[in-house]
């Protein structure tokens, strides 16, 4: 009983880690949270129920939400946070600009796709499997695995690959790095991209496990990827991960244990403890205040 | 653009210049608009704008003076409401005790928020209070003996003052509404004007130095709070009373988001910036009824393009008007008759 619970939340917390990475990504370079992030998720299930709705299939309405999500997410930088940056605006202008972004993609979808709430097919369907004695549905597994895939390779283009290592130096000390001669405008882009690809593919995944889609679907998941990337120490990759682990398995055993209605308020209560004991979060750097 | 802001400057200047004719002026319009404009939707509209003068004037002291962020600030709203509205809907209390009883719930709210988050700054205080509003909102969801659940709290007594029942149609609400706001203002005013609000004030400027100059900045920090909730709870009481009927998705991140929107739209730090932002911010979408779908799209870009061309909001930044000093003290290069090189205690 604990065991299948907690193997539900890791399959889920893979989810809730994948909507963090997209947080830390940019607070890593930017220092911004990006309260834009559920609604970009929104925006790529919504992408990916476009093109499945036209019988293309969901590799291809992946790819598509994945485009057209990492698109949305660097215009968004392009057009309205660049010209903050360039006039050394303040960072909670910055902020708020992004929240009137998120209004606008989530009242933009309510309008195309209007409020109701879609059917979403399920992922790749291959029956269930067994695993240590507890039955998971074909839909954790491919959850799981592609959720687990994407983290890999962005693992792999943080740690190996040449942007990645520019990545890593623009969020060290943007100026120092602009004079090494890496371009941190090409950088904040690329990462604009890769956050809003992780909010996609969180988003079609999470639309598979529920089977469904709605304008609204970004609040909530948002927030919640949002605690686990500040649980985990926001800007740290495998905090990210873990807090949005952690965050998984504390609301599987949370809904067995205290009932259906506490599943949400679950992570905030965990996020408020840890806080209370480590203030920079699981794996943050302990700020020291310089005077 | 630069002309239009510059135009806006001297109107908001002009304004300033005779306050003390315009200022009554305005209120008594206020006054008499019940009156002049018996219409229920008008009123009700503008009892929320009230109500969010009151939530933004609370906001405020935390994110315009101590430099904090909330993003949970609707929880203190919450239960402001909840504890008015179930002492009166479950006793039977007259709405001028529930209101202090509401008060002091949004206190309490403040004293949790503050004392959990004492020690943390910035972006984690905005976290912190965040968790605290969701997980407050799980509480009354869950606490169904208590808080009726998802159910609700119904029949929430209006107030009566000798005899006279106080209800929306016969205005008695809005001017209810005009009072507590003013209250707020005035709250609000004394609060800056004092010794507290110049400790709350440096720690916003710079925290490290405000302690070392022996501000004890926890104890401040915490203070403010409970402050900005009994405030909440206030506004909380009375929109618990006029709309007879609370439940918790009434309070929820949305709200949060709204009023802080509101805060930064009108002018971090500045009490006229609070109603005038209410205002515009509060009675835009309903303006904008006939368009439904789109209103909050346009509320997006408003805040886009307040953010991206007067950032300070639109009534914020720094005052231009002179800083009052002591009387004796001369500014540079400014004159005095004839008692030059007085020495200034």
């Amino acid at each position: 009983m604990i065991l299948e619970q907690i193997l539900n939340g890791i399959m889920l917390g893979m989810v809730y880690a994948l909507i963090a990475v997209g947080y830390s990504l940019v607070f890593g370079i930017l220092r911004l949270l990006n309260m834009a992030h559920g609604a970009i998720y929104a925006f790529g299930a919504h992408m990916a129920l476009l093109i499945v709705s036209m019988n293309f299939g969901l590799p291809a309405a992946f790819v598509f939400a994945i485009l057209t999500t990492g698109i949305l997410s660097v215009a968004m930088d392009r057009i309205i946070l660049a010209p903050l940056r360039a006039k050394n605006a303040p960072n909670i202008t910055a902020l708020i600009s992004v929240m009137g972004v998120s209004y606008i993609i989530q009242n933009m979808l309510m309008i195309v796709f209007d409020s109701t709430k879609k059917t979403f097919p399920k992922l790749f369907d291959f029956g269930n499997v067994e695993i240590f004695g507890v039955t998971l549905t074909s839909t954790q597994i491919s959850m799981f695995l592609i959720a687990l895939a994407f983290l890999a390779l962005l693992t792999f283009i943080v740690n190996f690959t040449k942007v990645g290592l520019a990545m890593r130096a623009s969020r060290e000390n943007p100026k120092a790095a602009n004079m090494m001669g890496i371009d941190v405008r090409k950088i904040v882009t690329f990462t604009f991209f890769i956050s809003g690809m992780c909010a996609a593919v969180a988003g079609v995944l999470v639309s598979g496990y529920y089977q469904m889609v709605y304008s609204t679907m970004g609040t909530e998941a948002g927030l919640k990827g949002f605690s686990a990337a500040v649980l985990g120490g926001i800007g740290m990759l495998h905090g990210s991960v873990i807090g949005g682990v952690i965050i998984g398995i504390a609301e599987s055993l949370a809904v067995t244990f205290l009932g259906g209605s506490f599943r949400s308020a679950t992570a905030y209560i965990v996020l408020f403890i840890v806080l209370l004991i480590r203030p920079s979060g699981l794996f943050g750097k302990d700020n020291v205040e310089k005077v | 653009m630069g002309k239009l802001t510059a135009a806006y400057d001297k109107f908001v200047d002009f304004l300033l210049k005779y306050k003390k004719i315009i200022l009554p002026l305005f209120l008594m319009v206020l006054v008499l608009v019940p009156i002049v404009i018996p219409d229920q939707y008008v009123i009700r509209v503008l009892c929320l704008i009230g109500i969010y003068c009151m939530l933004t004037l609370s906001l405020n002291l935390i994110a315009g003076y101590m430099g904090q962020t909330s993003m949970g600030h609707a929880a203190l709203y919450m239960m402001g409401a909840y504890f008015s509205g179930l002492l009166g809907s479950k006793f039977g209390w007259p709405f001028w005790i529930t209101l202090i009883f509401g008060i002091i719930g949004g206190a309490i709210g403040g004293l949790i928020l503050g004392l959990a988050t004492m020690k943390l700054s910035a972006s984690y205080l905005a976290v912190i209070t965040l968790a605290f509003g969701e997980v407050m909102e799980a509480v009354v969801l869950n606490w169904t003996s208590v808080t009726n659940g998802p159910l609700g709290v119904r029949n929430i007594p209006r107030p009566n003052l000798f005899g006279w029942e106080l209800t929306p149609t016969n205005g008695g609400f809005y001017w209810l509404m005009l009072v507590l706001v003013i209250v707020a203002v005035l709250v609000s005013k004394s609060v800056v004007e004092s010794k507290f609000g110049r400790a709350v004030r440096a720690i916003k400027e710079d925290e490290l130095a405000a302690k070392l100059m022996g501000v004890h900045t926890a104890a401040y920090k915490v203070k403010t709070i409970v402050l900005s909730g009994a405030m909440a709870g206030m506004a909380g009481a009375f929109y618990a009373s006029m709309n007879r009927y609370i439940d918790a998705a009434t309070f929820s991140f949305d709200i949060s988001m709204t009023i802080l929107c509101i805060v930064i739209f009108g002018g971090l730090g500045s009490i006229p910036g609070m109603i005038v932002g209410s205002t515009i911010l509060i009675a835009f979408p309903e303006v904008l009824r006939s368009f439904a779908d789109y209103r909050y799209v346009v509320y997006g870009l408003l805040l886009i393009l307040m953010m991206r061309f007067r950032p300070q909001g639109l009534l914020g930044g720094l005052s231009r008007r002179p800083y009052k000093l002591p009387a004796g003290v001369v500014r540079p290069g400014e004159k005095t008759d004839g008692d030059e090189g007085k020495q200034v205690k």
